[in-house]
């Protein structure tokens, strides 16, 4: 069933449903990710539950005129009109009073839904003939999706691309630096605006699939997941979109496939598994890449000071230390070192020695700042300066065993 | 409107309405000034997975293990964000985004699933909660109020959102020096030696209680409301502390007020014939209050902002 879900065997629906979310999916992870580099990603839960009163309006606007209340296309624009009237107000909020950005964001997210709702009992009340199923933007609802609600989709979806595709740089420099995009004639306020229209446009547009409350999820799980696997923001950008939309066309083929799975829950929760598997394997930023950080750092300190202590003739008490020396033949089980021991602790000892020297000496200031006791010198100084330091150091001596 | 009418019908969820608004004022007027206002967003969205999974336990909506399994929830996310926020090096914001979106997913998910057909639970009333449903039919009238047996007869959600709100008072009355002291200069705080993590963990926790037993009678869009928008007006109004919960209190207390009598009221003066949700009309008011605050409030631009801005 699954299979033939992501196959887009499952009928015209589904297949309609799918391909959507993957659009959508892939416009909210691009979004998202400038979004979340601003570290301003909750100012999209703002601008999400801000579309609430606008579809009410909107409904109650087209029946008022005789129309049907449920075309989806004056639903998103009445959507669009009272989110961007919540940005406003979000805006109005933390640059010209006191408030913070997250008090802001909550006291627009709050007011706006309540109204919204308020609304939606109006509406409740206004005769059971037309109920107009305007929770379904909630939190989704795929199953009446017509056709034209998929080309509206699609069409918002793209053209959010398209835009993003011209602004990218703007965008990018902004995100990153804003105070520098300022300095090089970049209008930083309207480029964030833009950026919030952006996220306002991909969060109308999915407003029939997930629903405003977790459309949120959209645009920030794909972005963090992005982050753990590249430095490079055209990358993370790249990543973010794809996983925005893998997850998105998986959790619409997984809720097509079985009866009771909503699709917009579903979606963010593939999102989550996305991200919960980078939060564990991702290469570098990774947990489990953190841990064999930490134990190879572990093990690099216990392997140089039991060199050095060997060198010393001092006895060698830390167990992990000596399994180390032991492992890589340097000690023999009592502690005591073997001939390759010997050599290496010689040298680490000398390195010691010519390290001391180095920072002793102010002209050798840049070289001395990268010394962490365990960085070889052959690394730091070339074969010239080494061989400058010993001839001031004076030439090995025995150490005597 | 006479007694008889008023005690049963409108008194209780009045009250509730007020203690629940009151209750979630008071420590969001420490996490504004904290810059934590959206704990408040992410407790409300986890409460519904916390109550799903305490009605697939027990099989039965009953209070106790809902309040429990929500409180667990709430637990559950703060130390997701927390463990997300630094295992991964995430924003606070982003790491709290996926924290709560997915929970609430997997809640809807779970309800969807399940079989709750017969019983009320479902996401809308999650959000909007049932504040108009709250009536004493015992009562007869204001008399009702001195009678004893027709007091046991009160909505339980009025003793639940009582002990709530005492709780969540004692709580910020009796540490309020180390909490005034740590929100504004939480280094002078540790220098002092007010344990300032622990404290701030119980602040959290004390705002989830307040979520958890107000969201069980109003929903989770009052709780959101009055945890940012009366403590964020009341910012704008003094730059003293304690002034400040003063005014958060009214401006809690004037909004569910008069949020519930024009909900319950307004639609009729209009000439229409039903009433509209409460708990949408007591968040709106709070956001009146609040932007009529932000545009008229003496105090509400940020300290050393040019005039005139």
């Amino acid at each position: 069933m699954l299979f033939d879900a992501l196959l887009l065997q499952l009928g015209y629906n589904a297949t309609l449903v799918s391909i959507g979310a993957a659009l959508l999916g892939g416009a909210a992870g691009i979004t998202g990710t400038f979004l979340f580099l601003r570290k301003r990603a909750l100012v999209s839960d703002a601008v999400s539950h801000a579309t609430l009163p606008g579809v009410c309006l909107a409904f109650l606007l087209m029946v008022s005129f005789g129309g049907d209340g449920r075309n989806l296309t004056g639903l998103l624009l009445g959507s669009a009109v009272s989110a961007a009237a919540g940005l406003w107000c979000l805006n109005w909020l933390t640059q010209r009073t006191r408030l913070a950005e997250d008090a802001a964001i909550g006291a627009v997210l709050s007011v706006f839904f309540g109204f919204g709702v308020v609304l939606l009992t109006v509406i409740q009340t206004l005769g059971v003939g037309r109920q107009a199923g305007l929770e379904g933007f909630l939190l989704g609802s795929t199953a009446g999706m017509l056709f034209s609600d998929a080309l509206v989709i699609a069409a918002g979806g793209t053209a959010t691309l398209f835009v993003i595709l011209l602004a990218r740089r703007a965008l990018t420099l902004v995100a990153f630096d804003p105070d520098f995009a300022q300095t090089q004639g970049l209008p930083v306020g309207r480029i964030d605006m833009l950026m919030m229209g952006l996220v306002m446009a991909v969060t109308v547009v999915g407003l029939k699939i997930v629903g405003l409350i977790l459309i949120v999820a959209l645009l920030i799980i794909p972005a963090v997941t992005a982050r753990f696997w590249s430095e490079r923001s055209e990358q993370v950008v790249a990543l973010a979109g794809l996983f925005g939309a893998g997850a998105a066309y998986v959790g619409a083929a997984l809720s097509a496939s079985a009866p009771n799975l909503p699709t917009g829950p579903l979606i963010v929760l593939v999102s989550f598994a996305f991200f919960a598997l980078s939060l564990v394997c991702a290469p570098q930023r990774g947990v489990l890449a953190a841990v064999v950080q930490r134990r190879r750092f572990q093990r690099r300190v216990h392997l140089r000071q039991g060199l050095l202590a060997l060198a010393q003739n001092q006895p060698i008490y830390e167990a992990l230390t000596l399994r180390l020396l032991r492992q890589a033949g340097l000690a023999r089980a009592d502690g005591v070192a073997t001939d390759a021991g010997k050599a290496r602790a010689a040298k680490a000892l000398r390195d010691e020695k010519r390290w001391e020297f180095v920072r002793r000496d102010p002209a050798n200031e840049t070289a001395a700042a990268l010394y962490d006791g365990l960085r070889a010198i052959e690394t730091v100084l070339t074969a010239d300066q080494i061989a400058e330091i010993d001839r001031q150091i004076g030439g090995p001596q025995e150490v005597l065993l | 409107m006479s007694g008889a009418e008023f005690v049963p019908l409108s008194l209780p969820p009045l009250v509730i309405g007020t203690c629940a608004a009151i209750a979630c004022a008071l420590p969001g007027n420490f996490l504004v000034l904290r810059r934590q206002a959206l704990i408040g967003d992410a407790i409300s969205h986890v409460v519904l997975p916390g109550i799903v999974v305490a009605f697939l336990l027990t099989g039965a909506i009953s209070t106790w293990p809902m309040m429990l399994g929500a409180s667990a929830a709430s637990v559950v996310a703060v130390i997701l964000i927390e463990a997300i926020r630094r295992l991964g090096r995430i924003e606070p914001g982003a790491a709290m985004g996926v924290v709560f979106t997915t929970m609430f997913a997997a809640g809807v998910l779970l309800l969807e699933q399940t079989d709750t057909s017969t019983v009320h639970l479902d996401v809308e009333h999650a959000l909007y909660g049932n504040l108009e449903s709250l009536i004493w039919l015992d009562a007869v009238g204001w008399t009702s109020l001195w009678d004893f047996e027709a007091l046991a007869g009160l909505p339980p959600e009025v003793f639940r959102i009582g002990a709530a709100l005492c709780g969540v008072s004692l709580f910020i009355a009796v540490f309020w020096r180390a909490l005034k002291i740590s929100t504004f200069d939480e280094g002078f705080a540790r220098a002092v030696g007010i344990a300032t993590a622990p404290l701030g963990i119980a602040l959290v926790i004390t705002a989830a209680i307040a979520a958890v037993a107000a969201f069980d009678a109003v929903g989770s869009i009052i709780v959101i409301a009055m945890f940012i928008c009366p403590p964020a007006a009341a910012r704008m109004m003094t730059n003293q502390l304690g002034h400040q919960v003063a005014w958060s209190v009214v401006f809690a207390a004037v909004s569910a007020i008069l949020g519930y009598v024009l909900a319950g009221y307004g639609p009729l003066w209009l000439g229409l014939q039903d009433a509209v949700s409460a708990a949408g009309m007591i968040a709106t008011l709070s956001g009146v209050i609040l932007a009529l605050c932000a545009r008229f409030g003496p105090c509400r631009r940020r300290a050393g902002a040019p005039l005139g801005v």
